[in-house]
């Protein structure tokens, strides 16, 4: 089996990319890493088929100077695909803005509740173990726990 | 052809279209919820009577449909043999009774004006990716019949679209969607180096591969079926997500999701790169550190839910433990702790959502004397608890007997650890599971801190807090539902938690759940003779790959 050289060396780029998007805290960014990786792998499914050839049309060319009608197939699929799932993290982004005016994916509800834990002294909290109440408690930062949901406070 | 085998294999894509049509169905009926209600639960009894039939016809060698009648390298294929079928019934059963369950608590809230109507579409869809992903013969129909349910279990999971559940789906769909990419570079490679895609002619073809580019595939293959099963170093995401979800569909997903990459893991192991060892080795030792890791994060957690979802976690260890072993007898007892995981954790999640209901809370720091006021909650709890905990008569008790005695057969250094991680999870696990029961259900209401219960507003004059459950930290601030665990997760307006009575309908879902638990345990013999059979089968690997050749009569190999 054969492929393009430049072809792989466009796919290595756009992994590359890609997972330095979706290592950022933006969530904005974490998309835009998503549908990259996306193109990325599509492109790599697209060079499993081999060589490119003619359309995949009977009659119009030789079955040998063809190239592979699956792998277009499974790229379309993949792609459609790609699109549902882009259209649900957007709204869910968009979501987390709607709720929190912000675009960053924070830290952790549970590293934050260890650390006050253990600035508390090691008073257990259960506020923060009770996942039904993170509604409560801001999901943000701390000087924002505060403000948003004073019940989530220890005060 | 016979009459009994036609009527199997016209039965098979039926499991997978009913729910997809039940699905258009209920969207159509969203305005006439008894209505909605009704298809749902009729298509998912229709697909469990179909599942039963499916069981039956793949007892003597595994049953293939070529869709569009397509010769089976060139076409789809459904493949049916033992182990799918298996999986497909116990699945559906527990979707069905935690469909039941969902209906008893959208009914008891009295939601009708809310919008969990789609809820029904929603969750038949998942179905219907499930079945698909059990009967596929194609790899890359595994990826749709995954990419199905996990859009469904997105939606779900962020019911209501409330800030934790957002966040909780924020994470939970970033992990997914970027180990479907994995699964889609695993499949562009395997197309690469066998030219097929179809999973017997791979594993006929595979053998050819060079051993390196082998490892490499199946590496990429692991990878993505371990992040969505919750193996150790990927299953992170897994306790921050599911707590968060309404209780039905925490308990669908603690039974269903897992175990289908958990089938993906059984299928690749065994069809597709049999004895590979360093995959081998390396499934061990995740085996090993996904049961020990899982089992000491439920026991540090004070949360039902949580810890819950942590012995979810520690227990895939089992599974995958069995299946690394590659031996008839580990794959058996693989399967048959899959079936009897299925069930457990699905009960007790359900548990968990009564839990909250009838205390409030599912903090147990937060509820008391529940064994008291609700004992018939206390023995739906109990039953399944000490059967994940492998208490001898039960289910768990004989499923990790038998991954014990296949790893015991085995041997190898790896797998006498394997053997004491096994046994020592066990007890961690049921050190976690006695916490909870402990504190929550035995510990009389009065040895609550009384701190946690006169801030909580009983303003309804209940003299005795049944659980001193408070609703939300500070009752009277923002978050005000009457208990989390309905579908929205926020609205409403009280903000006093009442002592509720358990739900009818829900608790006799929940009941049936755990009646189906241990009737394992009653046809523990036979259903064990079954996953056995199946495993040798899986094993053997040529009743599979006859199978779908035979039906290839036109075998024109593509490429």
């Amino acid at each position: 089996m054969s492929t393009s050289l430049l072809l792989l060396v466009l796919i290595a780029l756009l992994y590359t990319a890609g997972i330095y998007l979706v290592l950022d805290r933006s969530l904005t960014r974490v998309l835009l890493g998503v549908l990259v990786l996306g193109n990325a792998t599509n492109l790599l499914v697209i060079s499993a088929g081999g060589p490119f050839g003619a359309a995949a049309l009977v009659g119009r060319a030789p079955e040998q100077a063809m190239s592979d009608a699956l792998v277009q197939a499974l790229v379309l699929t993949a792609i459609v695909i790609t699109l549902g799932v882009s259209a649900f993290l957007l709204s869910i982004i968009h979501r987390t803005w709607a709720l929190d005016r912000e675009d960053d994916l924070t830290e952790d509800t549970e590293d934050r509740s260890v650390r006050r834990r253990l600035a508390r002294g090691d008073q257990v909290d259960e506020d923060e173990f009770d996942t039904a109440g993170c509604e409560a408690t801001s999901d943000t930062d701390d000087e924002r726990a505060g403000s948003v949901a004073p019940a989530g406070g220890p005060a | 052809m016979n009459p009994a085998s036609t009527l199997v294999e016209s039965l098979m894509p039926l499991t997978v279209l009913l729910p997809l049509l039940g699905a258009g169905a209920a969207l159509v009926l969203v305005s006439r919820p008894t209505l909605q209600r009704v298809v749902s639960v009729l298509v998912l009894v229709a697909v469990v009577a179909i599942s039963v039939v499916l069981v039956a016809g793949a007892a003597d060698g595994p049953r293939v449909v070529t869709l569009g009648s397509w010769p089976a390298p060139l076409g789809i294929t459904l493949v049916a043999d033992q182990l799918s079928t298996i999986m497909l019934l116990t699945s559906m059963t527990v979707t069905l009774l935690v469909l039941l369950y969902a209906i008893g608590q959208g009914s008891s809230d009295d939601d009708s004006r809310t919008p969990v109507s789609i809820f029904h579409p929603t969750y038949l869809v998942l179905t219907a990716g499930v079945a698909n992903a059990f009967l596929s013969g194609d790899l890359f129909n595994l990826y749709v019949g995954f990419e199905v349910l996990l859009m469904a279990s997105y939606v779900l999971l962020t019911l209501g679209g409330t800030r934790s559940r957002v966040r909780a789906g924020l994470t939970y769909v970033v992990v997914n969607v970027l180990s479907s990419l994995v699964f889609l570079i695993g499949i562009a490679l395997v197309y690469g180096a066998v030219g097929t895609l179809n999973l017997a002619q791979i594993s006929t073809r595979m053998a050819t591969v060079p051993p390196g580019v082998q490892l490499a595939i199946h590496l990429v293959l692991l990878t993505a079926f371990g992040i969505k099963a919750a193996v150790f170093p990927l299953s992170a995401w897994l306790p921050d997500s599911y707590p968060t979800a309404a209780a039905p569909v925490t308990a669908v997903f603690a039974g269903l999701l897992t175990k289908v990459g958990v089938y993906s893991i059984i299928r690749t192991q065994t069809l597709l790169f049999p004895g590979d060892t360093v995959a081998r080795d390396i499934l061990m030792i995740a085996a090993l550190a996904t049961m020990v890791v899982g089992a000491l994060g439920a026991v540090a957690q004070e949360d039902i839910k949580r810890v819950l979802s942590f012995t979810l976690v520690s227990h895939i260890g089992y599974m995958i433990f069995g299946v690394a072993l590659a031996t008839p007898a580990g794959v058996g007892a693989a399967i048959f702790y899959v079936v009897h995981h299925i069930t457990v954790q699905a009960t007790l999640f359900a548990v968990a959502g009564l839990v909250e209901r009838v205390g409030g809370s599912t903090s147990v720091t937060r509820l008391a004397g529940l064994a008291a006021t609700s004992p018939l909650l206390a023995v739906l709890y109990f039953v399944p608890a000490v059967n994940l905990g492998g208490i001898p008569p039960l289910s768990g008790f004989i499923g990790k007997l038998g991954l014990v005695e296949a790893g015991v057969q085995d041997g190898s250094v790896l797998a006498w650890l394997l053997v004491a991680g096994a046994v020592l999870t066990s007890l961690l696990t049921l050190y976690a599971v006695a916490k909870v029961w402990v504190l929550a259900f035995w510990r009389p209401a009065e040895a609550l801190p009384a701190e946690r219960s006169d801030d909580g507003g009983y303003e309804g004059g209940h003299p005795v807090p049944i659980g001193a459950g408070r609703p939300r930290p500070g009752a009277s601030g923002a978050g005000s539902a009457a208990y989390s665990g309905d579908f929205l997760g926020a609205s409403s307006s009280v903000a006093v938690w009442r002592p509720v009575a358990l739900p009818r309908m829900m608790t006799a879902a929940t009941s049936g759940l755990m009646a189906v638990g241990l009737s394992i345990t009653l046809v523990a013999g036979p259903l064990y003779t079954l996953t056995d059979r199946a495993a040798a089968d899986l094993v053997a690997r040529t009743p599979y790959i006859s199978a779908v050749f035979a039906q290839a009569t036109d075998d024109r190999v593509t490429r």
